[in-house]
């Protein structure tokens, strides 16, 4: 078998390694869930993050030990997990949803102004209301991709300024203010149950719901194929076109969802909320590990990668890096993602090239 | 070069089609007055950013004013603060030659060029709040001296933590002309007057709110011995006094500068503000019409000395570099706060 090897420099793999690769499931079944779990990207960044707390602790140590900190570390995420959440599963079907920022806007406002004019509607009602109008936001960008054949980066970057040119007309110089939306609305912005806040606990079922889906259904295996190989995908007779819709109404509903909780995290709501939030949840997306051309990651990937974003932009000034130079180190947190990516799947092909010849 | 035309066309076309949507809603007033002995004066008011209620206010005084004179009202205004987004809005109020500009820049450079291609055009540029360089409009309505206002908000500060320990600033953009002045102004004013307070950290929320609440949170993160927060923006201040008032720090951390009442009045009511300041915007917007009229019709020139009336506050004086002043700030707390509905 020697003398087909393409590099006789390189070492050879190990037996074991060579059936990890070629075949992983006839390995022990806790063996195989360690491997999985510790030689995730997941647990990479989980890592990184517990790095950039644990730094910012030691250097104040009220940044994890104090009344609010904890609290704020779960609850300024929320909103991007959210986001992040959707833009995952777009992502993952090879297409991108920039117009979450501008859908979250209009669904903060929709929810002032559900409140401001009717006095007393329920909250659960105003929280269903926004979901919807994400959902049929999100609809439209599925559409729109699905049936003009035209990529999503350029349909979404329409609606993105569609969507915000809406607010603008509807609200114009309005704002919501604090006074317009009734306390039990806002308490949930800074509510806590069990030690946890509100707004986390409806970002982590968010999240552990739809990444449980694109683990463990049919559906969500199918648009890692889509995103895989879109022409493949159609060949092999899945309904590509109805899937990457889906994906996108459930961006758009889960950017609703973010709206919703804007409104109360932050108490005022003008045209301008959440400009340029989507490229901080597509940021968050591809930190977290999955990779822009679609295929491959994880939601829960994309969740840490927003909190770890989240959490460093709070950590940087603790750390004392200067306001400027915190976009700065977020650029740079990108870029090594991406580079990890390449060379990750550059050594993952080589592996399973290697294994392949040597089995 | 390449991303940067791109993102120069995206901004552009965002700005056309808001500015076509606002122009279409402007429509009904503009048609609606008119007429009177002040003829066909077109007044376009330009705030930093829609949505911003300091500049509803303003906006809202210069729109009687206009209409006290019989002149026709416009406004309109970028979505964001940021520096080259008035640019074609400055363009498009010359290309309908209005007579008048009345314009808060966001940056004191970036809309130069624009301005002066509108004043060769025939329009006369007043700018009011925050000011361009002196060579590019005719007469700059200033709120209050910068030394005025950085003074109040040292003083409010000093009394609110007993004058001494920590406190931070939180600003609006990084190149917001009058921020910079103030803190300035603020930080001489400290170190003159008050040498046990200590100036440790300077944010900025780029008058969003989300960035603002963000940053009030950090910081109270990053200084745990922090006394007292200045944030002479009224978008900080609401957002930084939301976070307060649901914080631990609630109380213990003092916050000041300047804010709207309406904005605020919860806020002092709760007891997370005791005291804060502002000139009364709807009449500084009401100054700035009137100074545009004086202009358009020839009463003043912009140099020092020139004297005009302005309505029912009376006259005022142009001072050195084309300046109006509007007069002193005012404090609100809980005692007046309720009497003020702006």
């Amino acid at each position: 078998m020697s003398d087909v090897t393409i590099r006789p420099d390189e070492p050879h793999l190990s037996t074991a390694e060579v059936e990890r690769l070629v075949e992983p499931s006839r390995q022990p079944r806790a063996l195989l869930w360690f491997n999985t779990i510790v030689r995730s990207r997941e647990m990479s960044i989980f890592l990184v993050l517990v790095l950039v707390v644990a730094a910012a602790t030691i250097k104040t140590p009220s940044f994890l030990f104090s009344a609010n900190s904890w609290r704020d570390l779960l609850l300024t995420p929320s909103i991007l997990l959210l986001l992040a959440a959707g833009q995952a599963v777009v992502i993952i079907t090879r297409n991108v949803d920039l117009s979450v920022g501008s859908v979250l806007a209009l669904t903060a406002y929709l929810t002032g102004r559900l409140f401001v004019d009717n006095p007393g509607i329920p909250i659960v009602v105003v929280f269903l209301a926004g979901i919807a109008f994400g959902a049929v936001l999100g609809l439209v960008n599925g559409l729109l991709v699905g049936l003009a054949k035209v990529p999503a980066l350029v349909i979404t970057l329409g609606t993105l300024y569609i969507y915000r040119g809406l607010v603008l007309s509807w609200a114009g110089s309005d704002r919501i203010n604090a006074s317009d939306m009734p306390e039990g609305f806002l308490s949930l912005g800074t509510k806590s149950v069990l030690g946890f806040p509100v707004l986390f606990l409806i970002a982590a079922v968010v999240v552990g719901v739809v990444g449980y889906y694109l683990h463990s259904h049919r559906g969500g295996r199918e648009l890692y194929a889509i995103g895989s190989d879109p022409d493949a995908a159609v060949l092999y007779g899945l309904q590509v076109r109805r899937r990457v819709i889906a994906a996108f109404v459930l961006s758009g509903s889960l950017a609703g969802l973010a709206g919703v909780v804007y409104a109360a995290r932050y108490g005022t709501v003008s045209a301008g909320a959440g400009a340029g939030i989507e490229l901080e949840a597509v940021a968050a997306v591809v930190i977290g590990g999955v990779a822009i051309f679609g295929g491959s990651g994880t939601v829960w990937g994309a969740a840490l990668g927003a909190i770890l974003l989240v959490t460093i932009d709070r950590a940087l000034p603790i750390l004392g890096i200067p306001d400027f130079w915190q976009r700065a180190v977020v650029g740079g947190l990108i870029l090594s993602a991406i580079v990890l990516d390449r060379v990750l799947s550059a050594r993952q092909a080589r592996k399973l090239v290697e294994a392949r010849e040597e089995s | 070069m390449k991303l940067f035309s791109k993102r120069t066309t995206a901004v552009a076309s965002l700005v056309l089609a808001s500015a076509m949507m606002l122009t279409a809603c402007g429509g009904d007033d503009a048609s609606g007055s008119g007429g009177g002995d002040g003829g066909d004066i077109r007044v376009t008011f330009l705030p930093k950013n829609l949505g911003n209620p300091y500049f509803d206010t303003s906006d809202a005084g210069g729109k009687a004013a206009v209409e006290e004179f019989g002149g026709t009202f416009e406004e309109v205004g970028p979505q964001e603060a940021s520096p080259d987004a008035q640019v074609e809005y400055i363009n498009t109020a010359a290309q309908q030659q209005v007579s008048a500009l009345v314009v808060s820049a966001n940056d004191p450079k970036a809309i130069c060029d624009a301005l002066n291609e509108a004043r060769d055009a025939g329009t006369n540029v007043v700018t009011f709040d925050s000011d361009t360089e002196a060579d590019c409009r005719d007469v700059f309505v200033n709120q209050a001296s910068a030394e005025g206002i950085a003074k109040v908000q040292v003083d409010m500060i000093a009394d609110q933590i007993g004058d001494a320990g920590e406190i931070a600033i939180l600003s609006a953009s990084a190149n917001a002309t009058n921020q910079n002045a103030w803190i300035e102004t603020m930080k001489k004013e400290l170190a003159a007057s008050h040498p046990n307070i200590k100036l440790v950290d300077t944010v900025y929320g780029d008058d969003d709110d989300q960035t603002s609440f963000d940053k009030t949170a950090a910081l109270l993160q990053s200084h745990p011995n922090l006394k007292g927060i200045i944030s002479p923006t009224t978008v900080g201040i609401a957002a930084a006094a939301r976070y307060l008032s649901d914080s631990d720090k609630q109380g213990k951390v003092a916050l000041t500068g300047l804010g709207t009442p309406n904005q605020m009045r919860e806020y002092v009511k709760n007891g997370t503000v005791t005291e804060f300041a502002l000139w009364n915007p709807e009449d500084l917007g009401y100054l700035a019409a009137w100074t545009a009229k004086a202009l358009v019709d020839g009463d003043i020139k912009g140099d020092e000395g020139d004297t005009f009336k302005a309505g029912k506050l009376g006259e005022y004086t142009v001072g050195a570099d084309g300046e109006v002043l509007l007069g002193d700030p005012f404090k609100f707390n809980k005692d007046n706060i309720d009497d003020f509905d702006f």
